[in-house]
């Protein structure tokens, strides 16, 4: 098997400079796997061989002539097709975007240019980042890697599934409820939700904007830490990024567990969780232990509250930010002459009683034909908490809901400096199986959810299998600002287990 | 106003678009005129994934606003999501404040020159920053339907002021409206064009009527479409005459009907019902969670209240008590503006005359600021010059009756009062030489002569022109008196 497939992004990093390994073979070898492996996994939406390749091309040859290049230089990075790429198909998984191209670069894309990264093409994602499958995708679902009648996890599927199945080494994902983590949990790679303003939202097309947070995915902590590094700071485009410099997160992993507090919440490794997931959190708690951790039970009493919270409080704010496709400015719009000759049939049937506009009737049918169910479910749902005399009952609430939340977690990082349990209460379920019990799907958000509405950093490491072959997660938070203790946290991790470097067979 | 059988009661909502250079959330050009849709950005069009940033100085300008109208200032201030869908609404929601606007409680004198109501304070509600939407133009020609959307308005910083229903007539309305538009003025944060839409108007207006049994309160109606002060008074007048033939003739009070809107046409000169909307909207007001929240120390609320400047009222009363103007002088000054103001101020300090400079830059230099349509900042006689030139009347070195001359030729000359007075070879012209005159005159007109002897004074009047055209320098008061003096000592 190709080295090149093998190897972490540091590695090949350090190779490329030590000049063993050019950009072009390191970006050749992943669009050949891409193009071997996509057809049945289908993480990618968009692929774009000919920038990449001339990127990587441009990179080789300022090598050559001893310019300094970026930290990222040379290394392809694979973009959940919800950040913008200017001129580049932007479809946010939705056929409400399906041709629309951003006249401009997300921040982060920026960053990633100013980096010398190769951005190889877009990954597929539940649309407008509403799901937790990636079976929501207007085009079409993403396969587990690890067995492909599975989803991968979402909203970010494509984006853990591309790591998983080698055919990117670094992989930028979304999270606003655990879209990262928990598909990183399915695919058992490394995925790390940031804190809130730790990586600029301008260009991250918003579902929830007091959720969303981009991060990276990639194979080990090492890997994601120089990602990290890449993609945060403070933005002047974005008022909600945090005014503080980054943490050189890669020179902070070294450091021993020694003295780490490490809180646990009994219940979730109780019931509700598969014993697949609890017994192998356990033995990761063990490995901790025999680092030199300390172990302390934690409560977080507001913690069973969170998923009715946050399917309060994103829907609601998803309502107003997908406002926008209305079909008069860009993106989809409905086929206006059957409209037209539609509303001019019910017209003459209905005589003098009917008001509808043409106006009306544009918005009606651009955003029922542009969106898909989940994203109708949520905006109804958003709108209805949202408006006169049930504003107060649900929306306030699961504000105040909220707090109450974040401050359960800044009473346990008193006395804990991490807290740390499963990413999901089971692995991954089939394809199709909880598309007809959207609730049921919401559950799994279970313990993710408490990082978004909190604002606090969280990442999900691979921690083992099931019976079947599937990964298991676990999860770990810590206080604001505090992403160099999640990465050291997994590092040392990974120094002893090896549950991150399994891969899935793939023909 | 009391020969009426009702109160007319108004509210004046305004919304003024603050000069700034760019727009509120954006870096965009809030420049008027550019062709449709050129000063756009992805924020301000809504693109998927932009995020607004708050524009300080917009922020500065609309807190001094708030100081100026005595407003209560909140703390701690949000921006809150207004949800809609209409097609010039990029977002589907426009960014304003709802619940805690940055200005509540406040003020704004009012009083009319003319004397027809006395000067009160009309209490202002609130003042709040938010974004405009853009423009949508209904294109009916040849059968089109068409909407043409021009969204380089969208996102230019609005301060929205509104008032209690406190104006209680036309009058009333416009004095308010004018005075906000000299304060706005003054303290640099709009320049209230109407024209070019940097000042909106809507109105509230319903009556109380008095009957028999107690005070009725007609429906109130919301009048939109004034393009003018002038179209805002003539629209209540003809509004507050509807309401009540139209309660004369259904009875019909506040709590029977719902509130209506109504737009003023300026060519037929009515108030035309604009259609009902379906159900009143709910918008579903939320915290903008893009924008984080602004806090407002004393620090700031200080250094804001330093920046104001003296106001018009303030300095309306200074001139009066100071200069001495009287208050319609003062009116028409401050009117003007603090530019005209200044050169006032300076002015009569050049020349010691308060009196003397008020009514010359009153007549004069407004006289020629309104022919030339040139504002005092071009004016081509400098403060300086103008206080020379009338210190020298003052002092008896330029007859008065030259004064003018000597003005236009430093006027169109640029010339300076000395060179202007050598050019029209002006001198002061002493008793002596003026006697000589007279008695000149007196000796060439005897017929003039007999008829003032005979009791025709006006007679003398030839006389002064004769003397003007012999020596342009005599005073023609001073010949007056002086011929009437030969003719009266040589008949006794």
């Amino acid at each position: 098997m190709n080295t090149i497939l093998q190897q972490s992004a540091a590695d090949l990093l350090a190779r490329m400079q030590a000049g063993d390994l050019s950009a072009v073979e390191v970006t050749r070898t992943f669009l050949d796997r891409i193009h071997r492996t996509d057809g049945d996994l289908q993480a990618f939406l968009l692929v774009d061989d000919e920038g990449a390749m001339a990127a990587a091309e441009r990179v080789d040859e300022r090598r050559a002539r001893g310019e300094s290049l970026g930290a990222l230089a040379g290394l392809p990075v694979a973009i959940k097709d919800v950040l913008c790429v200017r001129g580049q198909r932007t479809t946010c998984g939705s056929r409400m975007l399906a041709a629309f191209r951003p006249p401009y670069d997300a921040t982060l894309v920026t960053k990633l240019r100013q980096a010398d990264a190769i951005l190889i093409g877009k990954t597929n994602m539940d649309e407008f980042a509403m799901g937790s499958s990636n079976e929501n995708s207007a085009f079409h679902p993403v396969r587990n890697p690890w067995d492909r009648e599975r989803v991968p996890g979402g909203s970010s599927g494509g984006a853990a599934a591309s790591i998983a199945a080698r055919q990117v080494p670094l992989s930028i994902g979304t999270d606003t409820g655990g879209s990262i983590r928990q598909p990183a949990s399915f695919c058992g790679v490394v995925g790390l939700k940031p804190t809130y303003g730790r990586v600029s939202r301008y260009g991250l097309v918003a579902f929830a904007s007091s959720l969303d947070q981009a991060g990276p995915l990639a194979r080990d902590a090492r890997d994601v830490a120089l990602l990290l590094e890449a993609i945060a700071g403070h933005d002047p485009l974005d008022s909600t990024s945090a005014p503080r410099p980054v943490s050189p997160y890669a020179s902070q992993m070294d450091e021993p567990l020694k003295g780490l507090r490490v809180g646990v919440v009994r219940s979730h490794l109780a019931e509700g969780v598969s014993a697949a997931v609890s017994s192998a959190v356990e033995a990761a708690l063990d490995v901790l232990r025999s680092q030199g951790a300390t172990l302390l039970d934690i409560d977080l009493p507001h913690g069973r509250y969170g998923v009715a919270a946050y399917y309060v409080i994103a829907p609601c704010e998803a309502s107003s930010n997908l406002a926008r496709y209305d079909g008069i400015h860009f993106g989809f719009r409905t086929h206006e002459p059957d409209m037209l000759s539609e509303l001019a049939a019910e017209r003459r049937t209905a005589g003098a009683e009917f008001t509808e506009s043409a106006l009306m009737r544009l918005y009606c049918r651009t955003r029922t034909e542009g969106f898909g169910l989940e994203v109708k479910r949520r905006i109804m749902l958003g709108t209805f908490a949202l408006s006169a005399g049930y504003q107060g009952r649900y929306y306030q609430k699961a504000l105040q809901v909220r707090r109450l939340i974040r401050q359960d977690y800044d009473q346990a990082f008193e006395r804990v400096d991490i807290v740390l349990g499963p990413t999901t209460p089971t692995t991954a379920y089939r394809l199709g199986e909880k598309l007809s019990d959207p609730l049921s799907m919401y559950m799994g958000d279970l313990f993710t959810v408490g990082a978004n509405l909190a604002g606090l950093p969280a990442i999900s490491i691979p921690c083992g299998f099931d019976d079947q072959g599937l990964p298991i997660g676990m999860q770990a938070l810590a206080p604001p600002f505090e992403e160099g203790r999640l990465l050291r946290l997994a590092h040392q991790y990974q120094r002893c287990t090896d549950w991150h470097t399994r891969r899935p067979k793939l023909p | 106003m009391s020969t009426q059988p009702y109160e007319i009661i108004i509210g004046l909502e305004v919304h003024v678009q603050l000069l700034t250079k760019t727009k509120l959330f954006c870096r965009c050009s809030t420049a008027f005129g550019a062709p449709p849709n050129t000063q756009t950005c992805p924020v301000c069009l809504g693109m998927p994934g932009a995020l607004p940033v708050m524009n300080r100085r917009a922020f500065r300008l609309a807190l001094k606003t708030g100081l100026a109208l005595e407003c209560d200032i909140p703390r701690r201030m949000k921006w809150d999501r207004k949800n809609y869908f209409y097609p010039d609404l990029p977002k589907g929601y426009q960014i304003s404040q709802f619940d805690l606007p940055l200005a509540r409680h406040g003020r704004l004198w009012i009083y009319d020159p003319q004397d027809r109501f006395p000067p009160r304070p009309i209490r202002i509600l609130r003042a709040h920053l938010e974004e405009d939407a853009g423009k949508s133009m209904h294109d009916e020609a040849a059968g089109q339907q068409d909407s043409r959307i021009d969204l380089n308005r969208a996102g230019t910083p609005l301060l929205e002021i509104v008032s209690q229903p406190d104006l209680r007539s036309p009058q009333e309305a416009k004095a308010y409206l004018t005075e906000l538009k000299l304060l706005l003025q003054y303290l640099g944060v709009s320049d209230c064009n109407m024209q070019e839409g940097s000042l909106r108007v809507d109105a509230n207006i319903n009556l109380h009527i008095t009957t028999s049994s107690g005070s009725v309160a007609t429906p109130i109606v919301e009048v939109k479409n004034m393009n003018s002060f002038r179209a805002v008074e003539r629209a209540m007048e003809y509004e507050a005459q509807r309401q009540y033939a139209e309660w004369q003739a259904t009875g019909l009070t506040r709590e029977q009907a719902p509130k209506q809107t109504r737009g003023w046409d300026d060519q037929a000169e009515v108030t035309v019902a604009q259609r009902q909307k379906e159900e009143s909207s709910d918008y579903r007001y939320f915290p903008d969670p893009d924008l984080a929240p602004v806090i407002v120390d004393d620090a700031l609320l200080e250094q804001t209240r330093a920046e104001l400047g003296e106001l018009p009222a303030a300095l309306r009363e200074r001139l009066q008590r100071d200069y001495q103007l009287d208050a319609y002088s003062a009116d028409v000054l401050v009117n003007q503006g603090r530019s005209l103001v200044d050169y006032f101020l300076e002015v009569a300090e050049a020349c010691g005359d308060a009196k003397r400079a008020g009514n010359w830059v009153q007549q004069d230099v407004l006289r020629v600021l309104k022919e030339r349509q040139m504002a005092i900042d071009r004016f081509p006689v400098s403060a300086s010059a103008l206080g020379d030139l009338l210190q020298r009347i003052g002092r008896g070195e330029i007859p008065s009756a030259r004064g003018k001359d000597v003005f236009q030729r430093m006027l169109d000359h640029g010339e300076s009062p000395s060179q202007a007075v050598d050019a029209l070879g002006i001198e002061a012209v002493d008793e002596e030489a003026v006697y000589a005159l007279c008695r000149e005159l007196l000796d060439a007109n005897p017929r003039i002569v007999e008829d003032v002897r005979g009791g025709k004074t006006q007679a003398v009047g030839a006389l002064i022109g004769q003397a003007k055209k012999r020596n342009p320098n005599a005073d023609p008061a001073t010949v007056k008196r002086i011929c009437l003096e030969l003719i009266q000592r040589a008949s006794s």
